[in-house]
C-alpha cells in the first residue's frame, strides 16, 4: 500500500508554536510525513489538530519552528543569515503544492462545479483551459459526478460539495493534500461517499494528512495516526499499534468515549 | 374587510383629488411643460445631470473601493485615515462641501505639483482650475465616496471567512482572490444600496445649480427667470427626473439578479454528533 520512492520526506515539521492571544493552540510539535503516508490527526476539539494542518498549509502564520517541504523551507527565507518572511509571490509559489480540503467545502459558490475545479490549474499552474478541463472532466469522473460539472454548488449535496471540493483540491497536484474534517458538517447518511472519495485517492498513493472524528477511516486508511491534546502530540505510532496499543491514559480514554458515543449514535 | 373598503375609498377619493387639482388648475400650465419639455437648453441640463451622476458614482465608487480596502487594513495607520476620511465626508453636508469646493480659491490661490518646501514642477492658478464643473465633480464625488466606502465594507464583510482560505489554499494571488472571489460574492451585498446610492446622487446634483453648474434644475431655473413660469419649469424638471429614476431603478433590478446568480447561501449543516466533542 505505501511505496517509499524516496527515503527524505516530503514534510517535516519542527517545534512548531502558535498562540492566539492567552491561548497556545500548539506548543512544539514536531512531525515527519513520508512520500505515499496517509496520516490521521485525532484528539477532541480543541486539542489543535485543526491549527496544526493549518499552519502546515500556510493559513495561519507560525509563531516559532518550521515548516520543511521536501526539505525546503515554508514562509521564510534565509538573508544574511537572519530569518526573513518571504515575498507574497514566493510564499504563494510555495503553497501551491499543496492543497487542502475543508470542513464547510468552501466551493466558490459564484462558478460552476468545473471552474472551481479549473481556475487554480489554469490561473495558478499556468495549464491551458482545454487541458484543464480534461483534468476537471477526469477527476469529476473520479469522484462520480461528470455530470454536474456545469451545475453550481448550490444545486449539489453537502456530500456532492465536498467531493468537487477534493476534485479541486487534487486537481492541483499537491505534494501533500491536507484535509480539515471534511465529514464533520454532513449529514450522516452523507458521510460514507466522502469517505469512500478519500479511501480511493488514498489507494493511489497521494501523501494525504487528514484531521478526523472517524476512527473506522483512520484504522482502516491511514498508516499512521497522531494523537493530540492541548497542542501537543501525545502519540504517533502506525495505525494498527495506536487503535490496538494505546500507550497513554489519554489516549485510551480518548478511544473508549469514542467508540461509546459511535455505539450510541448507531443504536 | 370593512376596513380595506374604507382604505380604497378613500385611496380613490384622494387619486380624484390629485387628479382635479392637476388638471383643473391652470397655474400648471400644462402647454407650458409640454412646450419646454424637450427644449434644447433643458436636454442639454438633463444630459448634464447624467454625466456628473455617471462621472461622480464612477469616482465615488473607485475611492470608495479604495477607503473600504484601507478601513479592513490590518495596518492601523491606514485604518485611521480612512476611517476619519469617512467620517469627515460624510459629516458634511453636501451643499455646504459644493460651496466649500467652489471657493477653494480663497484658502488655496495656486495649486501646485513640487516637492514641499523645494521646486515646483508644475503649478496652476486655483480660480482656472476650479470651476462650477470641477468643484462639483469634486463635491459630489468625495460625498459619494464616503457613502460607497461604508457599502462596499459591508460588502466585502459579509463574504465567507472560509472563501478566503479556499482562496489562499489554491494559491490565488491577493488581487485575483480580491478581484475574482470575494469582490464578485460582496456584490450581491453592494448592488442594492448602491442603486439607492445613484439615484441619490443623481437627485443631488440638482444641488450644484447654486455653483451656477448647468444641470437640469439650474436650465430649468434659467428659463422660469426669464419668463415667471417657475411652476410648469418645474414640473419639467421633476417628470425628466422621475423618468431617469425609474428608468434606473429598472436597470438595478436586472443588475441584481445577475449578480444573485449562484449566491445562495449555503444551508450550515448541524454538526454530527458521532464521535465528535467529548
Amino acid at each position: 500500500m505505501k511505496t517509499h520512492i524516496s527515503t527524505a520526506p516530503v514534510l517535516e515539521v519542527t517545534s512548531l508554536s502558535k498562540h492566539f492571544g492567552e491561548l497556545t493552540a500548539l506548543d512544539k510539535v514536531s512531525l515527519t510525513v513520508d512520500e505515499g503516508e496517509v496520516v490521521a490527526v485525532l484528539g477532541r476539539s480543541g486539542s489543535g489538530k485543526s491549527t496544526l494542518v493549518r499552519c502546515i498549509d500556510q493559513l495561519e502564520q507560525i509563531d516559532a519552528g518550521a515548516v520543511y517541504l521536501d526539505g525546503e523551507l515554508l514562509g521564510f527565507e534565509q538573508v544574511r543569515g537572519r530569518l526573513r518572511p518571504l515575498s507574497d509571490k514566493k510564499h504563494r509559489l510555495q503553497r501551491r503544492r499543496m492543497s487542502m480540503v475543508f470542513q464547510q467545502f468552501n466551493l466558490f459558490p459564484h462558478w460552476t462545479v468545473l471552474r472551481n475545479i479549473t481556475e487554480a490549474t489554469v490561473v495558478a499552474h499556468g495549464l491551458s483551459k482545454a487541458a484543464a478541463e480534461k483534468r476537471a472532466f477526469d477527476l469529476l469522473a473520479r469522484v462520480e459526478l461528470s455530470e454536474k460539472a456545469h451545475a453550481y454548488p448550490r444545486h449539489l449535496s453537502g456530500g456532492q460539495q465536498q467531493r468537487v471540493a477534493i476534485a479541486r483540491a487534487v486537481a492541483v497536484e499537491p505534494r501533500v493534500l491536507f484535509f480539515d474534517e471534511p465529514t464533520s458538517a454532513l449529514d450522516p447518511e452523507l458521510v460514507g461517499e466522502v469517505l469512500q472519495t478519500m479511501k480511493d485517492l488514498a489507494s493511489t498513493g497521494r501523501t494525504m494528512m487528514v484531521v478526523t472524528h472517524e476512527l473506522e477511516f483512520a484504522r482502516e486508511v491511514s498508516n499512521r495516526c497522531i494523537f493530540m491534546a492541548e497542542g501537543k502530540i501525545i502519540e504517533d505510532r502506525p495505525s494498527r499499534e495506536f487503535f490496538e496499543n494505546p500507550h497513554s491514559e489519554q489516549l485510551r480514554t480518548f478511544l473508549a468515549r469514542s467508540n461509546r458515543d459511535a455505539n450510541e449514535v448507531n443504536a | 374587510m370593512p376596513l380595506r373598503i374604507l382604505g380604497s375609498t378613500l385611496l380613490v377619493m384622494v387619486t380624484l383629488g390629485v387628479l382635479t387639482f392637476l388638471i383643473t388648475n391652470e397655474r400648471f400650465e400644462w402647454p407650458v411643460v409640454a412646450e419646454y419639455l424637450l427644449a434644447p437648453s433643458v436636454l442639454t441640463g438633463l444630459v448634464m445631470t447624467l454625466m456628473l451622476t455617471v462621472v461622480c458614482m464612477f469616482l465615488g465608487t473607485l475611492l470608495g473601493t479604495v477607503l473600504a480596502s484601507g478601513q479592513l487594513s490590518d495596518f492601523w495607520p491606514y485604518r485611521l485615515a480612512c476611517v476619519v476620511f469617512v467620517g469627515f465626508f460624510r459629516g458634511v453636508p453636501p451643499l455646504v462641501q459644493l460651496i466649500f469646493w467652489f471657493n477653494l480659491a480663497y484658502l488655496l490661490p495656486r495649486i501646485s505639483v513640487g516637492i514641499p518646501y523645494g521646486p515646483e514642477f508644475f503649478g496652476w492658478s486655483t480660480n482656472s482650475l476650479i470651476t462650477p464643473l470641477t468643484a462639483a465633480i469634486i463635491g459630489l464625488s468625495l460625498h459619494q465616496s464616503a457613502y460607497m466606502a461604508e457599502i462596499i465594507r459591508a460588502g466585502l464583510l459579509s463574504v465567507d471567512l472560509g472563501q478566503h482560505d479556499a482562496a489562499s489554499a489554491m494559491g490565488f494571488s491577493r488581487w485575483h482572490t480580491f478581484s475574482s472571489v470575494v469582490l464578485p460574492q460582496a456584490m450581491r451585498v453592494i448592488i442594492p444600496p448602491s442603486g439607492s446610492q445613484v439615484i441619490a446622487l443623481l437627485k443631488g446634483t440638482s444641488l450644484v445649480s447654486v455653483i451656477a453648474m448647468g444641470d437640469l434644475l439650474n436650465a430649468v431655473q434659467t428659463i422660469y427667470n426669464r419668463t415667471y413660469e417657475v411652476v410648469p419649469m418645474l414640473i419639467v424638471a421633476v417628470i425628466w427626473y422621475l423618468i431617469v429614476v425609474t428608468l434606473l431603478t429598472l436597470a438595478q433590478r436586472r443588475v441584481e439578479a445577475h449578480f444573485g446568480r449562484g449566491a445562495v447561501r449555503i444551508a450550515h449543516k448541524k454538526p454530527r454528533t458521532r464521535g465528535k466533542k467529548s
